[in-house]
């Protein structure tokens, strides 16, 4: 009962990321580094979003094998 | 408009619609289920696995008013309508972490809306109606802003089929367009738009292909467009002394738009008929394919802008009578060859027609069973609930009708900014609802109330031109989605009150247990 349950919660903290990343402005709000002609602040944001579908994934995968979820 | 009716065009046009009305009234067969009973004609009947949801969802949450407004918006205000893409990429996770276990307790206990889910959970018909009421009145808008993607393509096409009824000018396209909507919405509920959502995204993912493959090309690549946009709208503006400036609104923008979209009553009716929990959870994984779509639709505004079409003789009528809004249509029409055009409007078209519907459906099941049969007629039958159901949407399709043609489209804007400040103080006792029932009914009331209140009030200071109210925080000014910043207030109310009335309390019911929340 302990340890099950604390380990899947610990799974879900990893989602927390997202918000924290994409609300945190300043830190993409630049030109540089350029991708391919692309300005960082685009690249950057779409590239957020193939994490957020990895980090989700993570933690779906996670939560299969300890139980059915939070 | 100047530029000639293309008939190649058209014919694609109206072939794929006519494809598409065939396939609404044959989707009443389809999972054949009763359909004098409320959860089958507003619900599917929860039948949707992964991939018909995938569909439904998509269909729901992206409508033909983002692909011709987020556009319009890089386009007129450059990098701040990105915001767009965090937006859709803070949904996800809020969807994975929250929404199964709606699902789980509104399967166990037969729920169809989130006021069932309230006025189950906390034992109050008023903070029931509350949230039905909300969810009703902060939809509505939102249907007639569709027909605004609608009235952009029939325009950008050069028809002119429109009738003067009492001084109106009325666009017959339009009307035929709701007419047919509405018929097969009646007959077939829910599975007409879940039907007709697979053919709107395979339409608008060829187009949003043809765009990236065709467009850069044509205008030498995307460094070269991003090198076109003038400087000052490729970033944000930097903040003057003593302000967050545009970061702030940027992220609340996004956070507050993410916190509201679950809660609109479309959102939850795709949610609800889904066929288990899983299948909500593998949609929150599968689903962002969308939110590149709309980073790659987003950034249309900025090819149009490398393209110049913005000064083409051709398009100077469409960008009069609709503005910004004419940047899709215009960038499409002269990029594309015209089958292709053709392909691309009826993506947009039914684009709009695949959310009205399932909005209609969502608010109708709200008026049936949290109005008409909770204060009206306590005691009807399902086929009862079912047919108020039926006719409810009708009306509903009719107002947001009667909404576009009888007054200026900025009322529709104006409310559809109101309405997502109103449907995000459902959050307390939608959200942390499925967590706790330590929060008090009265408490939530207030603090719903508070945050109307507050939320109306700053926009109104805005001349409901802007959602972005400036706080004051210890000298330090604070540009703030007023979604969020009334939300705050609602939740800090909604607390306070609860730890008040909680002492007093007695034991409150609440008709669900825990394990219906697995």
């Amino acid at each position: 009962m302990s340890g099950r349950p604390r380990r899947r919660a610990r799974a879900y903290h990893l989602l927390l990321l997202v918000p924290l990343l994409v609300l945190w402005v300043p830190f993409y709000d630049r030109a540089e580094p350029a991708l391919a002609g692309v300005p960082f602040f685009y690249w950057f944001q779409t590239a957020w979003i193939a994490v957020t579908v990895l980090l989700i994934l993570i933690v779906y995968v996670l939560d299969r094998r300890t139980g059915s979820g939070p | 408009m100047t530029h000639a009716l293309d008939r190649t065009a058209i014919a694609v046009f109206v072939a794929l619609l006519a494809a598409v009305t065939l396939l609404g009234f044959v989707a009443a067969r389809w999972k054949r289920g009763d359909l004098e009973k409320l959860h089958e004609w507003g619900l599917g009947g929860r039948r949707f696995g992964t991939v018909v949801s995938w569909f439904l969802l998509g269909g729901d949450l992206y409508t033909a008013y983002t692909f011709v407004a987020v556009p319009a918006l890089m386009f007129g205000a450059g990098a701040a309508g990105f915001f767009a893409v965090p937006y859709v990429t803070l949904i996800w996770p809020i969807l994975f972490v929250a929404f199964p276990r709606l699902w789980s307790v509104c399967h166990k206990r037969g729920y169809v809306t989130a006021a069932d889910f309230v006025r189950g959970r906390f034992q109050n018909r008023i903070l029931a109606l509350a949230v039905a009421l909300t969810g009703i009145v902060a939809t509505m808008p939102y249907i007639a802003l569709q027909l605004v993607g609608i009235e952009v393509v029939i325009a950008a096409f050069g028809l002119h089929l429109s009738a003067n009824v009492a001084g109106l000018t009325i666009q017959l396209p339009l009307v035929i367009a709701f007419v047919i909507l509405a018929a097969y919405d009646f007959t077939s509920g829910l599975r007409a738009p879940a039907m007709i959502a697979v053919v709107k995204d395979t339409l608008i993912y060829a187009t949003v292909l043809a765009v990236i493959i065709i467009i850069p090309g044509e205008l030498g690549g995307y460094g070269h467009i991003f090198a076109s946009v003038a400087p000052a709208k490729l970033l944000l503006p930097a903040a003057p002394a003593g302000s967050l400036g545009a970061s702030s609104a940027y992220a609340t923008l996004a956070l507050g738009s993410a916190l509201a979209l679950f809660l609109y009553p479309h959102s939850m009716t795709g949610i609800l008929s889904s066929s288990g929990r899983n299948v909500v959870k593998r949609n929150a994984i599968a689903m962002p394919a969308y939110a590149f779509a709309l980073g790659l639709i987003a950034l249309m505004g900025f090819m149009a802008i490398a393209s110049g079409v913005g000064s083409m003789p051709e398009y100077a009528a469409g960008f009069k009578a609709f503005g910004p809004n004419f940047v899709v249509p215009a960038l499409l029409l002269h990029s594309f060859p015209p089958w292709l055009v053709g392909v691309a409007f009826a993506g947009i078209v039914i684009g709009a027609l695949v959310p009205a519907a399932i909005m209609s459906i969502a608010t109708a099941n709200l008026f049936a069973r949290n109005i008409y049969k909770e204060y009206f007629n306590p005691r009807c039958s399902d086929a009862q609930e079912s047919r108020v159901a039926k006719i409810a949407s009708l009306i509903v399709k009719a107002g947001g009708l009667v909404f576009i043609i009888g007054l200026p489209q900025t009322y529709a804007i104006v409310l559809q900014l109101l309405g997502g400040i109103w449907i995000i103080q459902t959050l307390p006792c939608v959200m942390l609802g499925l967590y706790t029932r330590w929060l008090h009914p009265r408490a939530l009331l207030t603090g719903w109330l508070a945050g109307i209140a507050t939320g109306t009030w700053m926009a109104s200071t805005l001349s409901f031109k802007s959602a972005t109210f400036v706080l004051h925080i210890a000298g330090l000014a604070v540009p703030c989605y007023a979604a969020v910043s009334s939300l705050a207030l609602n939740l800090a109310v909604s607390v306070v009150l609860s730890a008040v009335f909680n002492v007093f309390a007695g034991t409150r019911r609440d008709e669900t247990l825990a394990e219906d929340y697995l």
